[in-house]
């Protein structure tokens, strides 16, 4: 027996020290980071200039009842009462939102986008079916959100954000309602203080805008969001920063905004991006009118075209006749020398890619399943941003500016890919295998070196001492659709250049809205 | 034919080996019974072909005319040495190559993992009819290269370093014998070269926590001097992860179930002192976010006895 002992005794102590060494729990970048304590209040935000409402009290935020009134005392004992027994998960709940509402509900939206981010798969047929606003919950959920949806989503929801912020600064100044600490001294205050007013609760405010929005861009999770909500708005009240009035006002507030962006998203024309069969061909035709060789679905079954139309879509920046004035020159002709030139790099890229080009192409594919490229900028900036204290509504402003220039590239360039319907390096050499999906759309202008090239611009512009280092990002997240073997020279070169162009719209409101 | 022939196998078993007809290579492995003899060493190059057209999205079964037929490659040298009669250490070195038949995807190759095994054969106990074996096992394997893991399911390997504990116990009467096992693989986590990722929630990190393992082994057949034959079920089941989700890409930190049914051979050349040869087949019959692959592997290695006192080449069905 003794021979048997031994070794199941060494087995089973193995197999424990296996088990229990050191835990394999991931924490993300973001989990544990301070809270919020902004080094400028920018009390004056009130006056900043709006994006969409004519003035920042466009709509009404009623007086708040008077700090000595019963109804105040009694909010303050609903701050008392909810501080008794506060649980680990009401603790992890403040911290967590402590962080900064605006930089939460952007890592929540980057969430749903990526959840979100799926192709729809074929019909028995050989078709596809198509996502349907009006019956959200049938599959193919409704959206699917591709980078340009994504690019809308983020860039409506924020610059909601930043709008309902600044009519929220401008009633705060009014009312100069002081938050409830400052009113009595037994209420913890589990955030950092803020000489701030606390009246409308700005928390509440993106809580509602957030929720709102919800309803035209993610109709699936409006629960989920509500909840959310709910749960950071709590987060306030138990933390001692906010009255319940002071949620109610901001909520209000948040959702009368998020509804003029709404009724502007329903009628933007993206209902007409996607286009009909008769459309998808007249694409067709018209490239082989122009003597040039069609782009073509690499895809099997063969599948319609991303968003053909969404160059029509009504941008945040500039009109239309800008639009079409910023799509850049032709690619080369398709039977052209430098065209054959082109693809030959592009095959010489993916034959035998280095280690280091692999990494690339992956760090930047941020395709199926992803937050997409805008929401990779949007993370950029946010880690950027949080180290800098910057107050909630400027956070709101500079994602505001970030992404209104991120949709404006993605009209740009979905305007310019569709107006000359240029084919991929795979189309015109099956020998080119890519390193990572390629995606189904024309190849002229690269989505990726257009976003990027415009997030790069507007974050330089924030950050002035990163500049160079945007740049360089935007340098290589454009290069790495070379080195996937889905994109030309020429489409990256184009795509950075007129990304850059878009950016600058953004800096120049940037110059002018009384925040800098 | 004749090499089956010498086995003298049933009938039925000759059949099935007919049918598969792959020649492949096992040597003595890890998941095997067979112990090399002291001071012996068995080595040699071994091949296999998987390849697969369906897969289970979750565990809706489909295919992907994007992908077309997936197949992968290895090459490695497999080698397995006698410490004593009791204690065998194996290792395995593998060169992988990846390819879709349709669509734009690249494939992959490169060196994979290296495999360690320290193989000991704890207890023998003769009894009246036959001799029960009990085994303890333990493995670690490294990744080679800095190949990419999150390209599946055309990245070479997942990228994971892992730690294995293996109980197996066997049971030999005459020449049929029954060998089962159970393994538990804790793996490490791994790094993917994006910032970010979604499972079921987002991720803000390069780090993937990989779920660690648990499998079973049965095999059973006919074990003699010059031929060892087979049947092998085994399973894979991955302690947690996720699904892929509809139409989306397969990531290293999905949950994957694989139950695979297969067939093995080994043949001792009895006319070249120290040769074997082997082969198998198997197939994914049951799987979850795995390729429903067919594995077919063969191989050639030979014995060499560094023992001083005994100058000959001795099987390694010898403590048998």
């Amino acid at each position: 027996m003794k021979r048997v002992i031994l070794p199941i005794t060494i087995l089973v102590v193995a197999s424990t020290l296996l088990y229990t060494s050191c835990s394999k729990a991931v924490k993300g970048r973001t989990d544990d980071i301070p809270a919020l304590s902004p080094s400028n209040n920018d009390l004056n935000a009130g006056t900043w200039k709006t994006i969409l409402l004519s003035k920042p009290n466009q709509f009404d935020v009623a007086a708040p009842v008077a700090t000595n009134s019963p109804g105040y005392v009694g909010e303050l004992n609903e701050i008392k009462g909810l501080q008794q027994n506060l649980s680990d998960d009401q603790k992890n709940s403040i911290s967590y939102w402590s962080a900064g509402c605006v930089l939460r509900w952007n890592e929540i939206l980057r969430e749903l986008v990526a959840k979100h981010n799926l192709p729809p798969y074929q019909n028995e047929d050989g078709s596809y079916p198509l996502p349907n606003a009006a019956n959200p919950f049938s599959y193919p959920e409704f959206p699917f959100s591709n980078p340009p949806y994504a690019a809308r989503a983020y860039a409506y929801i924020s610059a909601a954000q930043y709008d309902a912020l600044v009519a929220a600064w401008h009633y705060k100044k009014v009312y100069n309602r002081a938050a409830p600490y400052k009113f009595d001294p037994s209420i913890k205050t589990l955030v950092p203080t803020s000489d701030l007013p606390s009246y409308p609760s700005e928390d509440a405010v993106v809580a509602g805008v957030m929720a709102e929005m919800m309803k035209l861009f993610f109709p699936t999770e409006v629960a989920y969001i509500e909840q959310r909500a709910a749960e950071a708005t709590k987060s306030r009240m138990m933390a001692g920063a906010n009255v319940r009035s002071e949620i109610a006002a901001g909520e209000a507030l948040g959702r009368a905004v998020a509804q003029a962006f709404a009724a502007r998203g329903r009628t933007d024309n993206t209902g007409k991006a996607v286009g009909t069969q008769a459309d998808w061909s007249k694409l067709e035709m018209d490239c082989i009118a122009k003597g040039e060789k069609p782009w073509l679905s690499l895809e099997t079954p063969i599948r319609p075209p991303m968003l053909p139309f969404y160059g029509k879509v009504k941008a945040f920046l500039f009109d239309s006749a800008t639009c079409v004035a910023l799509r850049p020159g032709p690619p080369p002709a398709t039977g052209s020398d430098l065209m054959k030139k082109e693809t030959e790099e592009i095959y010489q890229f993916v034959k035998n890619p280095s280690r280091e080009q692999i990494r690339i192409v992956h760090y930047w594919a941020d395709g199926a399943g992803t937050y997409t490229p805008p929401g990779h900028w949007n993370a950029i900036a946010a880690e950027d941003f949080i180290p800098r204290n910057y107050s909630e509504i400027r956070w709101a402003r500079n994602l505001a500016l970030l992404n209104m220039a991120l949709m404006d590239a993605a009209i740009v360039c979905w305007e310019t890919k569709y107006y000359y319907f240029n084919p991929r390096p795979s189309q015109m050499n099956p020998a080119i295998k890519t390193i990572t999906g390629i995606p189904n759309f024309p190849a002229y202008i690269s989505g990726h070196s257009t976003f990027s090239g415009a997030a790069a611009e507007v974050l330089g512009y924030m950050i002035p001492e990163r500049s160079a280092a945007y740049q360089s990002l935007a340098q290589e997240a454009s290069v790495s659709r070379m080195y996937g073997g889905i994109h030309y020279r020429s489409d990256c070169e184009a795509g950075l250049v007129t990304g850059k162009k878009v950016g600058l719209f953004a800096v120049s409101r940037a110059r002018t809205d009384g925040a800098d | 034919m004749r090499i089956i022939s010498k086995g003298k196998l049933p009938a039925s078993l000759i059949i099935l080996l007919c049918i598969l007809s792959f020649k492949q290579l096992q040597a003595q492995t890890d998941i095997d019974a067979i112990m090399m003899a002291k001071r012996n060493i068995c080595v040699g190059p071994a091949y296999s072909y998987s390849s697969w057209t369906n897969y289970w999205e979750g565990t809706y079964k489909r295919d992907n005319r994007n992908l077309g037929r997936v197949s992968t490659q290895m090459f490695a040298v497999m080698g397995n040495y006698g410490i004593t009669n009791n204690l065998n250490v194996l290792f395995s070195v593998p060169y992988v190559k990846t390819k879709a038949s349709e669509g734009t995807m690249r494939g992959m190759e490169g060196f994979q993992d290296l495999s360690l095994w320290l193989k000991w054969r704890a207890l023998k106990i003769k009894m009246d009819k036959g001799t029960f074996s009990l085994f303890g096992i333990t493995g670690l394997s490294v990744p080679l290269s800095n190949y990419v893991a999150d390209y599946l399911p055309l990245s070479i390997g997942l990228h994971n370093k892992s730690l294995s504990a293996r109980v197996m116990a066997d049971y030999q009467t005459g020449k049929f014998f029954v060998t089962g096992s159970g393994t538990y693989t804790r793996r490490s986590n791994v790094s993917v070269d994006r910032t970010s990722y979604y499972t079921t929630d987002a991720h803000l990190t390069n780090q993937v926590e990989m779920p660690d393992v648990a499998s079973a082994n049965f095999r059973t057949g006919l074990r003699s001097k010059y031929l060892i034959a087979e049947v092998v079920l085994a399973n894979m089941t991955t302690l947690g992860g996720f699904d892929i989700r509809r139409n989306d890409m397969p990531f290293p930190s999905n949950k994957m179930i694989a139950t695979t049914a297969g067939v093995n051979m080994k043949y001792t050349v009895e006319k070249v002192r120290g040769l074997e040869l082997t082969a198998g087949a198997n197939q994914v019959i049951a799987g979850r976010n795995v390729g429903r692959a067919l594995t077919v592997n063969g191989g050639v290695f030979y014995i060499i006895d560094f023992s001083y006192k005994t100058k000959k080449v001795i099987s390694n069905t010898q403590a048998l």
